[in-house]
């Protein structure tokens, strides 16, 4: 039998998603308005203010620069964080339990003085190249993704069909990319989506890192909109979250939605 | 090679990228604070003895407070709306959730900007219906961040509430119902303690996001809704105050890390599955 829920509790909810989701079709709206200020509802269609977006240099670039930070910092983060969350998983006993809550200490310290520390110790006390600061960086912020998410499949994989591998004569390193590794392709995908877009759209440690020549599509977004009021901003918004789409078909695809409710 | 040497070598690299780019930068800018030549606690007397200081040390606890406040009731109730519906209905209506959640923080502030200034949507719309006859000027006020946070980290709640309502057997409901209970008394009585723990969870995660936020007080609150965040930017990065930066960077540490402690321990104690 399903109880019946108070209207009055589905109107609240309701009004709830309209105050969430409102404000993004406001910005897709003036993304598309033909007129040189911010409008809603647009006045006129236009895709002139998209084209504006990729003319303009310093957001053709820091796309490019935003995309392959988040693209190698993950992957960097992903090498490192798959073989620890395994030894965790596989290996408990010989590691101490306070190891676990070393890996979550990027979500634990707040960003934004995370981002103050590195750029103190790191860019300006190392003089490292702005690049590979970021790089650094991002890896760091998204390590407890790539760890936790990780870890959380290889909590459900049965280690003895890996035993079984290795007993059969499979070498450890080969048992672990063709039995381990399809095993918990599920939670390495996750992590790698999770971990991308915390990246993709980091204010709080990239505001302390980026420098003259190198910045991200969020920190220069933040600059334009101090300087500039017009559609362009909206239309590189809703770039950003059309990457978002893409990203939740693909989790759709692989995992399905029940994943994101977790 | 023993399986206890295996082990410490695939958790290595992960240790060292915390120990050498967490570990030591945090440690050293900590240290700082306490090496000045005025003293040990120098930089934090100075902190809590201006006015200035403590104003945005507060603004900062009130705005997180008020927004976790606002975002734990927004968000139990949607949530349990959510967990209540129908399988198809659902999905559809975590996907309208999540979806806010991806977008970055940047996109949903300016959506704010858009639509909080002065010749913003909301200002055209009370100027069409006849409301106002002058904009009004709601940006840089404490409630533009309030409500802009809020925007932010309801998704999350909501999210986190749902997976906790939803193993909350409908059986039991049905049960406290017809056992007479009136449904007030079933929510207080059954749901609220069975939620407490995800209640806590969200409610943490809301508090120090906020307590810790930047791009949003930056775009809606400006220099007169100085927040921590912003504060600590612009010590470091206009005026180039580092000791400065470094002892409201401690003393966000200490209030995130301490809010963190004490509300797990406090969930602990609550779990009625722990007793």
């Amino acid at each position: 039998m399903r109880r019946r829920i108070h209207p009055a509790l589905v109107g609240f909810a309701a009004l709830v998603f309209l105050f969430l989701l409102g404000p993004l079709v406001i910005i897709l709206g003036a993304s598309l308005s033909n007129t040189t200020y911010l409008a809603f509802p647009p006045e006129g269609l236009t895709l002139r203010w998209f084209e504006n977006a990729f003319e303009i240099s310093a957001f053709r670039r820091t796309m490019v620069t935003s995309f392959s930070l988040a693209t190698l910092g993950t992957l960097l983060s992903l090498a490192i964080g798959i073989p620890a969350a395994y030894a965790m998983a596989r290996y408990r006993w010989h590691l101490p339990r306070f190891l676990g809550n070393v890996f979550v200490l990027p979500v634990l310290v707040p960003e934004i003085v995370l981002g103050f520390a590195l750029m103190k110790s790191v860019a300006t006390g190392l003089d490292t190249p702005i690049y590979t600061t970021l790089l650094v960086g991002h890896a760091l912020l998204v390590l407890p993704y790539c760890v936790r998410v990780v870890g959380a499949s290889l909590a459900q994989f049965d280690f003895s069909v890996e035993e079984a591998a290795v007993s059969l004569g499979c070498p450890r390193w080969r048992a672990f990319f063709t039995v381990v590794l399809p095993n918990i392709r599920g939670g390495v995908i996750a992590a790698f989506v999770l971990a991308f877009i915390t990246s993709l759209n980091d204010v709080s440690i990239s505001i302390f890192l980026t420098g003259p020549g190198v910045s991200t599509l969020p920190i220069q977004l933040l600059a334009h909109m101090e300087q500039f009021f017009d559609p362009t901003i909206a239309s590189v918004s809703v770039l950003l979250m059309f990457v978002t789409v893409v990203v939740m078909a693909l989790v759709e695809r692989t995992l399905g939605l029940t994943f994101l409710a977790r | 090679m023993t399986d206890r040497r295996l082990a410490w070598a695939l958790a290595t690299p992960a240790l060292l990228l915390v120990a050498l780019f967490l570990g030591l930068p945090i440690l050293s800018t900590f240290g700082t604070t306490f090496t000045t030549d005025e003293g040990v606690f120098a930089t934090y007397e100075a902190f809590f003895t201006s006015r200035f200081r403590r104003a945005v040390l507060w603004r900062t606890m009130e705005v997180a407070l008020i927004t976790t406040a606002i975002s734990v009731v927004i968000g139990f109730v949607t949530a349990w709306v959510v967990a209540r519906a129908p399988r198809n209905v659902k999905s559809l209506l975590i996907v309208a959730a999540v979806f806010p959640l991806l977008t970055g923080v940047v996109v949903r502030s300016f959506a704010w900007l858009v639509i909080l200034g002065r010749n913003g949507i909301l200002n055209g719309f009370l100027e069409g219906i006849g409301v106002i006859e002058e904009p009004l000027s709601m940006l840089y006020t404490q409630g533009a961040v309030i409500v802009a946070m809020v925007y932010l980290f309801v998704p999350l709640m909501i999210l986190t509430l749902v997976g906790v309502l939803d193993s909350i057997p409908e059986d039991l409901t049905d049960a406290a119902a017809s056992l007479g209970a009136t449904p007030v008394a079933t929510f207080r009585q059954v749901v609220l303690p069975m939620a407490v723990p995800g209640l806590i969870v969200g409610a943490v995660l809301v508090f120090t996001g906020s307590f810790t936020s930047y791009a949003t007080p930056q775009l809606l609150g400006g220099e007169r809704q100085m927040m921590m965040g912003t504060f600590l930017h612009q010590r470091a990065m206009v005026t180039f105050d580092w000791v400065g930066a470094s002892t409201i960077a401690a003393i966000m540490v200490v209030v995130t890390l301490s809010t963190v402690y004490a509300m797990s321990r406090l969930a602990q104690r609550l779990n009625p599955v722990a007793g």
